[in-house]
C-alpha cells in the first residue's frame, strides 16, 4: 500500500481569525493510480475468468458465448447493431432533456404556492406510481407512433425523481438567506436566480444522476413492454430479436451496448454534477481532516 | 433617527409597547437576556416582519417599498449567512447586485470595503475556506458594501472564541469610528457592549421592554487599555447590575 503522507492540516485548526485559507487536502500519486488500475484489474479478471470457464467447461455458444464472440458479434453485428444503439440513445437523451426541463420547470412552479403544489402534486404521483410497464401498451395506441410512445415512458419515468428532488431543494434554501434577500429588497425573479436556484443545485445534480440513469432503463423496458419491430427499433428489440434467433453473441453484444451507454450516462451525469459542485458543496469535496 | 412605539406580538408578546430614539451616529447596544426580544426588535427595524402595532419613523424621505429609506440599512445576521457557492467577492457584490450595479461598477466599491476588513486577499476564496472569523468578516463588508446610515448587527460574534471576538470589537469600532455609520448592536454580552457602545439600552423578557437607558461617556481611546482600565470595570459593574435588575424582573413577570 501507499506511504502514509503528511496532511496538509496546518490551516484547518487555525479557528482564531487567521490570515490563511484552509489548504484543501491531496491524495498521494500512487493513491490515484491505484484507484484506477483496482476496478479495471477487477474487470478485466471477471472477463478472463468467463472465456476461461467457457473454454475449459467447453459449453455451447447458443447456451453462453465467450467474451470473444462477443467482441466479434460486436464488430460483424455492428450494422444492425449501430443503428438500434443510436435510436435508443435519442430516446433516452431526448427524454432525459424533456425531464429536466419539465421537473425543474414545474418544480419551480410548484414552490410558489402551497396552492398550485396541492392541485398538481397528485397527478406527478399518480404518473410516478403507476407502473410504466403497464401504461405503456396503452401508450402505443395514444401515441401517433411507437418512437413518441417509447419517449413518453422514458420522460415520465426520468421526470418525477428530477421533480421531487428540485421541490426538496427549492425549499430547503437557507432561511437567513431568505431573510437577507428580503432585506434588499429582492424580487421574487432576483431571489429565484440568485438564491433558490444556485442552492438547490446539489439536489439537481442528484436527480440529473438518477434521471440519467432511470431514462436509460425506461427506454428499454418500455420497448420491451410495447414491442417494435423493423428499421425504428431500438436496442431492446435487438435483444429480443437474437434471444428468438439463439443468436446469443449478439444479444450479449447488444447487452454491452447498453451496459457501457448506462456507464456513459453515468459517467456524464457524475462529471456535469462535479462541474457544478465541486467549488462549494460538501458533497463534492473531501473532509480535511 | 428616531422610531416610536412598537408593539408586537405573535402568540407570545415578543415586545409590548417599546419605544426607542435612537441618535444618528450613536453606536447603541441592545443588552437582554435571552429571550426578551431584542432580536425581534432589530428585525422588525429592518423590515423584516412588521410590527403589530406601531411604526417606525425614519427621517429620510425616501422610503421604499418595504418601509425602509432605501439603501440605508444593513445587517449582520447571527451567522454569516453567506452563499456557499459565490467567491467572497460574489457574496460582498449580492446588495449592489440586487440594484441592478454592473460588476464593474460594484468592483471598486467591494475591494474598498474587503480592504477595510482585511480581506483584500481573499476576495477568490470560498466561504468554506475561511475561518469563522473571516466569514463574519465578509458578512460586514457585505453590510458595508452599500455605504448605509444604519447598521444592524444581531449577536454577530456570539459564536466565535474570544480572541476572535475581540479582534473584531476592535475593527467593528475603528469602521464606526471611520464612517461615522449609526449601529444597532444585539448582544448578551455585558462587556461587549461596554467596550463599543455609547449607549447600552437594557431590555426585559415578558414582555420585552426597555428596562434601562445607559448612556455611557468615555473620555479616552477604547482600546487594549481601555480593556483593563478602572473605568472599563466600573461601566461593566453598572451595565451588570442593571441586567440582573432586568432579569429578576422579567422573572417576576413569570
Amino acid at each position: 500500500m501507499t506511504d502514509a503522507v503528511p496532511m496538509s492540516k496546518a490551516s484547518a485548526e487555525a479557528g482564531t481569525d487567521s490570515q490563511v485559507a484552509v489548504v484543501v487536502s491531496r491524495s498521494s500519486v500512487g493513491e490515484r493510480v491505484l484507484s484506477i488500475v483496482i476496478p479495471v484489474f477487477m474487470v478485466i479478471l471477471a472477463i478472463a475468468a468467463w472465456q476461461a470457464h467457457i473454454m475449459i467447461n467447453q459449453v455451447p455458444r447458443y447456451i453462453m458465448p465467450a467474451p470473444l464472440d462477443v467482441v466479434t458479434a460486436l464488430f460483424t453485428d455492428w450494422g444492425t447493431l449501430s443503428p438500434s444503439l443510436l435510436v435508443t440513445l435519442r430516446i433516452t437523451l431526448m427524454a432525459l432533456s424533456l425531464a429536466l426541463v419539465g421537473g425543474v420547470g414545474l418544480a419551480i412552479i410548484l414552490v410558489q404556492s402551497r396552492w398550485i403544489e396541492l392541485a398538481l402534486f397528485p397527478f406527478a404521483v399518480i404518473l410516478q406510481v403507476t407502473p410504466m410497464i403497464a401504461i405503456a401498451p396503452l401508450l402505443i395506441i395514444y401515441m401517433p407512433d411507437t418512437q413518441s410512445a417509447l419517449l413518453t415512458c422514458a420522460f415520465v419515468v426520468a421526470f418525477f425523481p428530477i421533480l421531487s428532488n428540485m421541490v426538496a431543494g427549492l425549499k430547503s434554501v437557507d432561511h437567513n438567506l431568505l431573510n437577507l434577500f428580503e432585506l434588499y429588497g429582492a424580487s421574487r425573479w432576483q431571489t429565484l436566480i440568485h438564491l433558490k436556484l444556485p442552492s438547490s443545485l446539489p439536489y439537481f445534480a442528484a436527480g440529473l444522476r438518477i434521471g440519467g440513469g432511470l431514462s436509460l432503463i425506461a427506454a428499454v423496458v418500455a420497448e420491451f413492454a410495447a414491442g417494435s419491430a423493423g428499421k425504428g427499433s431500438g436496442l431492446a428489440f435487438r435483444l429480443l430479436e437474437s434471444g428468438y434467433r439463439l443468436n446469443y453473441p449478439r444479444l450479449y453484444a447488444a447487452l454491452v451496448l447498453l451496459m457501457v451507454t448506462g456507464v456513459a450516462i453515468f459517467a456524464l451525469t457524475s462529471l456535469i454534477s462535479w462541474a457544478m459542485l465541486h467549488r462549494w458543496h460538501e458533497s463534492a469535496l473531501k473532509r480535511e481532516n | 433617527m428616531r422610531h416610536v412605539s412598537k408593539l408586537f406580538s405573535n402568540g407570545t408578546l415578543a415586545l409590548k409597547d417599546m419605544s426607542l430614539d435612537v441618535q444618528r451616529g450613536e453606536f447603541l447596544s441592545l443588552l437582554g437576556p435571552s429571550g426578551c426580544g431584542k432580536s425581534t426588535a432589530l428585525r422588525i427595524i429592518a423590515g423584516l416582519g412588521a410590527p403589530s402595532t406601531g411604526q417606525i419613523d425614519w427621517p429620510s424621505s425616501k422610503i421604499n417599498s418595504k418601509g425602509l429609506p432605501e439603501g440605508d440599512v444593513g445587517f449582520v445576521f447571527q451567522e454569516p449567512t453567506l452563499m456557499p457557492w459565490q467567491t467572497v467577492w460574489g457574496n460582498v457584490y449580492l446588495p449592489l447586485r440586487l440594484r441592478g450595479v454592473s460588476k464593474r461598477d460594484a468592483d471598486p466599491a467591494i475591494m474598498e470595503v474587503l480592504a477595510s476588513v482585511g480581506l483584500a486577499d481573499f476576495t477568490k476564496s470560498y466561504p468554506r475556506e475561511l475561518s469563522g472569523g473571516m466569514k463574519m468578516r465578509v458578512s460586514i463588508a457585505r453590510a458595508l458594501v452599500t455605504k448605509p446610515k444604519l447598521l444592524l448587527m444581531d449577536e454577530p460574534f456570539a459564536a466565535l472564541d474570544e480572541i476572535t471576538r475581540q479582534k473584531l470589537n476592535d475593527d467593528v469600532l475603528r469602521l464606526w469610528r471611520e464612517t461615522g455609520i449609526t449601529v444597532i448592536f444585539v448582544t448578551h454580552s455585558v462587556f461587549e457592549s461596554a467596550f463599543l457602545s455609547n449607549r447600552i439600552v437594557v431590555m426585559r423578557a415578558r414582555p420585552g421592554q426597555v428596562y434601562a437607558d445607559l448612556p455611557l461617556i468615555t473620555s479616552g481611546v477604547r482600546d487594549e487599555n481601555y480593556r483593563t482600565s478602572e473605568e472599563y470595570r466600573a461601566t461593566t459593574d453598572t451595565v451588570s447590575r442593571a441586567l440582573q435588575e432586568a432579569i429578576m424582573r422579567g422573572a417576576q413577570a413569570k
